[in-house]
């Protein structure tokens, strides 16, 4: 359920320090209560007026951050409504993540300067400041039409059409049999439906991801690095950032949490996720730092899989691996200089010699034999992740995508109103409430192009059925 | 002549159809001296077209009527022939009631209402000119007029506060059948010819709409054993909430059903050019939903048979209502095709089919409360206002018959938003959009239509009609005391928790649910599609005896909780627009940035709320923006 409390990213979307997400409006406070624990219990409803509030936030996959909560109550706040401002650190991830989770529970994603807006329209700003607003307005206008026309490309919107005219379809069917019962029959109508929707799912499905694409064009490409312990992983990603970030020792587990850090690698750029070590343990602290390595992976565009060359390949790393064959993966077979080196050394192998050579090369895109020492196979995963990406299948130069983040917001509640659909139709409820979801997938992907509900739906009920006396 | 009228009354109602007759009860019974004129008494509540009350969510109207102390439920409860509750196997938001009704006896029982309701007379008149004076200047700068009186035909004049015109399908009225053109209104009543004119003069918009209707055919000559019977249902719902369901069970008479064919088409398709509509004859602007049979059969081509459905006029007549073939075809071609219809072979035509034409407003010149902007004084409701259907011309006929009435006492407008009632809904959408063809209600204009239904009309609306002064104490009473029953059941309900014990285990068993791990309370378990309040009587020994209507408010309520609070959740959004009101001398010229369609839409509708103004067509997100900063500033 959707409410008019709007949540934004209200720091610059780079990697610094900390990070702020803001939620304002009358359920500001219950949708954060939804994402966010404090710690030793307790809820902010309960809270008093600015206060902050230590604890973590959560999503639907797991732990996404330590936060301080900041939490002002109406109508002591910019907007003047119940605002939480949640302080999360300040890795682009970190912040879209806390900011999709306040949106998967409530909040709608805040249009260019309504912040401020909502702050002069409940009597904050004083009149000096219209001017501004009116600006920002205007250019909330031009950028409604910007993002509807020019920032979607003909063929999204082709797409978006499409989708609408058939659920509109479906809805003027149900309803001109609801006006019309003696005309019209629903008999067999909820099964035909949900096949249909399973369809259009589909379609939505494939727009959101193709945000993906846009985003990986516009914000780079997110990698995480993945490896049991001590297989290098910080060294990798160091050679790949071209300096010392990582804590680097020789104890394993020593990274206990993700780091970000964005590079660019001459025309695009990657979103580097370095992860605690994965290998099966009974640390508790640890295992917390696993569990957040594989969620992690869960949204990443690609992984960098690093085995330890002198301990080669495990059970454990193809089993892992298999977890995440939807993935793009690429496997780096580290330490490749201690394999020339030390040859006498029995322990040391070749990928090619590894037991599960074949295995890993199913799973994977391909092993890299790959020095953080040297920076040996580092042209070759260079021009490896540029074919997969830009000429690969992906196909990015060619295909379209949605680039915009308000777009993919508004089709994710469409597709979340499909399945609502689907789960009356599975609850056998009758016909009429079908309408109600189908209706708002119909609004939801209207707001993407600019158009509004009005009465389309009269216009289809008369011009596709045959109604009345 | 402004002192020299020949009667001082409060009230004028002009036209005595379904909105003429709530309009003058209405305005009487609030204590006003009230006439309501008509040019045949005869056609007091007519119905001059299909031979029905309700239907989908035009039965919604007539429980929401009822609620609010019209008059049309309790007069088709007396009434009707056979009854039926449409979409029973549908959400509790679509049932709708729909009954048939002895049209004579209608009519009858509606005049005999008139005839006795104190305060009221009835005056057989044609009504030709509407007296009015100039009056102050309005707060948006235009010139406006004061309704004083009105004059008849004959010469009568009558000074007023107030009138409320509600002239159906009679002004300038021409009904059409082939080439054959006669110059009145429905069923050969005499036109009303001049009140247009005065209209016009006074800077009322004039639009012209066309409707039909289908032939009435002598029973005698139709063979029922060719078609379907379809009988009304075993167990009658009355309309009114004040009727008693056990008052009104009695043998209902049937309707049948019967499919025109391939050959009734070919008869249409080849005598298109002398139907006055494709003909071009026609000028006024036909509804879509209630086409005729020439448009079915042009529009949807691929359809091979469309349904007729045979429905008696009353029970003291041979006359049936061909329903589902209305046309303007000339009369030798309407004998043709009709006899094709199997059943129909040997059909005597008692009355043609026909099309009318009449003249009607622009409703975008009305207020909410459905006044005119620029005429004080000057209200109007029915199918004067661009709509179609008697039940959507009766709710607003009580409306304006209220609002008239309010106006006088000095008290301000009902205005039912459309969270409200489908009332509401009706009279929002004819004056904030552009209104092509007469206007039908249809229940997927409400957007809140889980919270309208017409089970809780009586709920919704009680209070209100209470506070108008239209339903008595008693009856206020008796709706808040099913109202507690009601909350306090739901609420033993969600603190009543059967175990996870074998004799539940067997209940859940048996109507095929899952079975329960743990203990639930019964709000819960009711909630889960295969069960509900009814149902689940056997796990609850504490259950209190309860009244039909109460239990059947607690199942729903309960059954479909999830859904009602996501609609009382969007509600909650609509009422926060609805409640940025927007002043009246508000010029949208001055507003900077508002792009030029818009200042032209607004000035035209003057929305009385933001929320009002963001319906209007033509009116962007951003304007409605621009229109929020403005009115901020203006406060400071």
């Amino acid at each position: 359920m959707k409410t008019d409390t709007i949540a934004a990213i209200s720091t610059p979307l780079s990697s610094s320090g900390i990070g702020i997400v803001r939620l304002s409006g009358d359920e500001a406070i219950s949708v954060a209560d939804k994402i966010f624990r404090k710690a030793g219990g307790g809820s902010l409803s309960d809270a008093q007026t600015h206060t902050i509030h230590y604890g973590r936030v959560w999503d639907k996959d797991g732990m996404v951050d330590e936060v301080l909560v900041m939490l002002m109550r109406s109508p002591r706040s910019f907007t003047t409504e119940d605002t939480v401002e949640i302080n999360c650190h300040g890795g682009v991830y970190v912040m879209k993540r806390v900011l999709q989770a306040a949106l998967e529970n409530g909040a709608v994603m805040a249009a260019p300067g309504e912040y401020t807006k909502r702050a002069f329209l409940n009597g904050r700003i004083d009149l000096s400041q219209a001017e501004a607003v009116m600006d920002l307005i205007q250019s909330q206008n031009q950028y409604a039409m910007e993002a509807s026309l020019a920032q979607l490309g003909g063929e999204v919107s082709q797409k978006i059409r499409e989708l609408r005219d058939q659920i509109l379809y479906e809805i003027a069917y149900i309803e001109s049999a609801l006006d019309d019962p003696e005309h019209i029959s629903l008999d067999g109508f909820g099964d035909n439906l949900y096949k249909k929707i399973e369809v259009l799912l589909i379609t939505c499905d494939d727009l959101i991801r193709s945000f993906r694409n846009g985003r990986i064009i516009r914000e780079g490409i997110n990698t995480v690095i993945l490896g049991k312990p001590n297989a290098g992983k910080s060294s990798v990603m160091n050679r790949i950032l071209g300096e010392e970030r990582a804590i680097v020792t020789d104890i394993a587990g020593t990274t206990r949490d993700t780091l970000e850090e964005p590079v660019n690698l001459g025309g695009f750029s990657l979103n580097m996720i370095d992860t605690a070590g994965i290998h099966e343990t009974e640390d508790k602290v640890e295992k917390i730092g696993i569990e957040r390595a594989l969620s992690s992976a869960e949204k990443a565009d690609m992984i960098l899989y690093i085995i330890d060359g002198l301990s080669g390949a495990s059970e454990e790393d193809v089993q892992l691996l298999d977890r995440l064959k939807e993935k793009k993966t690429i496997v780096l077979w580290n330490k490749s200089d201690q394999i020339a080196s030390e040859e006498e050394t029995v322990s040391l192998q070749l990928p090619i010699n590894s037991v599960y050579y074949d295995e890993l090369n199913k799973l994977t895109e391909k092993i890299i034999p790959f020095s953080a020492v040297t920076g040996e196979g580092l042209s070759e995963l260079i021009d490896l992740i540029h074919q997969m990406f830009y000429d690969g299948d992906i196909g990015i130069k060619h295909q379209f995508y949605i680039t915009n983040e308000r777009h993919v917001d508004a089709l994710r509640e469409a597709a979340e109103s499909l399945k609502l659909v689907l789960e009356s139709i599975k609850d056998q409820m009758p016909e009429d409430f079908y309408s109600i979801d189908l209706m708002n997938a119909y609004a939801c992907l209207g707001s993407i192009i600019g158009e509004s509900v009005e009465d389309d739906l009269v216009n289809e009920i008369f011009s596709k059925f045959c109604m009345g006396k | 002549m402004k002192n020299n009228f020949m009667e001082m009354i409060d009230i004028a109602v002009v036209g005595a159809g379904h909105a003429g007759c709530e309009a003058a009860l209405a305005c009487a019974r609030l204590g006003f001296k009230t006439v309501v004129f008509t040019v045949s008494v005869n056609s007091i509540a007519l119905m001059p077209c299909n031979p029905n009350i309700g239907g989908s969510s035009k039965g919604h109207l007539v429980r929401e009527l009822d609620a609010l102390g019209g008059e049309m439920g309790k007069v088709i409860d007396k009434t009707f022939i056979q009854s039926k509750m449409l979409n029973q196997s549908k959400g509790p938001a679509v049932h709708s009631l729909r009954a048939q009704a002895d049209k004579a006896e209608y009519t009858r029982e509606m005049r005999k209402v008139l005839e006795n309701q104190k305060n009221l007379t009835i005056k057989q008149a044609e009504i030709c000119e509407l007296l009015t004076e100039d009056a102050e200047i309005g707060a948006d700068g235009h010139s406006r007029k004061k309704v004083i009186g009105l004059k008849t035909h004959t010469g009568r004049t009558y000074g007023c506060k107030a009138v409320v015109l509600c002239t159906g399908t009679y002004l300038r009225a021409r009904c059409l059948c082939g080439e054959t053109i006669t110059y009145t209104g429905p069923n050969g009543l005499q036109a009303a010819n001049y009140l247009t004119e005065s209209l016009k003069s006074i800077g009322v918009e004039m639009l012209r709409f066309k409707t039909g209707t289908p032939a009435r055919i002598d029973k005698r000559s139709i063979d029922f054993t060719k078609m379907e019977e379809q009988k009304g249902d075993e167990r009658v719902v009355p309309f009114s909430f004040t009727t008693d369901p056990e008052d009104i069970q009695k043998d209902q008479i049937s309707c049948w059903l019967t499919y025109t064919n391939e050959e009734t088409h070919q008869i249409i398709r080849e005598n298109l050019h002398r139907s006055p509509l494709y003909a071009g004859v026609i000028e006024g602007t036909g509804p879509r939903y209630c086409p005729s049979i020439e448009d079915k059969v042009v529009k949807f081509v691929d359809k091979d048979r469309h349904q007729v459905f045979i429905e008696p006029e009353g029970e003291h007549t041979n006359e049936m209502y061909i329903g589902g073939m209305s046309s303007s075809l000339p009369e030798e071609v309407q004998y043709k095709m009709y006899r094709t219809v199997p059943g129909l072979e040997n059909a005597q035509i008692v009355r043609n089919a026909y099309a009318i034409e009449y003249d009607c407003i622009n409703p975008v010149q009305l207020k909410s409360s459905l006044e005119f902007k620029r005429i004080d004084g000057l209200f109007s409701g029915g199918q004067f206002n661009g709509s179609s259907g008697y039940e959507e011309a009766a709710a607003q006929g009580l409306v304006a018959g209220i609002n008239a009435a309010r106006k006088l006492q000095g008290k301000s407008p009902l205005i039912l938003d459309r969270s409200q009632a489908y009332i509401g809904v009706l009279i929002d959408d004819l004056v904030t959009k552009e209104n092509h063809e007469p206007y039908r209600m249809m229940t997927s204009r409400a957007e809140y239509r889980l919270l309208l239904r017409q089970d809780n009309a009586d709920i919704r609306l009680t209070p209100i009609g209470y506070e108008i002064g239209l339903i008595d104490e008693e009856r206020y009473n008796r709706v808040n005391e099913k109202v507690r029953l009601v909350d306090e059941e739901v609420h033993r309900l969600e603190k009543t928790t059967v175990g996870a014990n074998p004799k539940t285990q067997e209940f859940l068993q048996r109507h095929g649910s899952t079975e329960l791990k743990s203990g639930i309370n019964l709000a819960e378990l009711i909630k889960r599609p295969e069960l509900d309040y009814e149902m689940t009587a056997e796990l609850d020994p504490k259950r209190p005896t309860l009244a039909e209507d109460v239990k059947e408010q607690v199942n729903i309520n309960l059954k479909y909780d999830g859904y009602i609070k996501r609609q009382l959740q969007q509600v909650k959004q609509f009422k926060k627009l609805e409640g940025k009101r927007i002043p009246e001398d508000i010029d949208y010229f001055q507003v900077n940035s508002l792009r030029k369609e818009a200042v032209q839409k607004l000035t035209l509708y003057q929305p009385l709320s933001i929320g009002q103004a963001s319906r209007i067509s033509g009116v962007s997100p951003a304007d409605i923006s621009v229109l929020l900063v403005y009115l901020e500033q203006r406060k400071g």
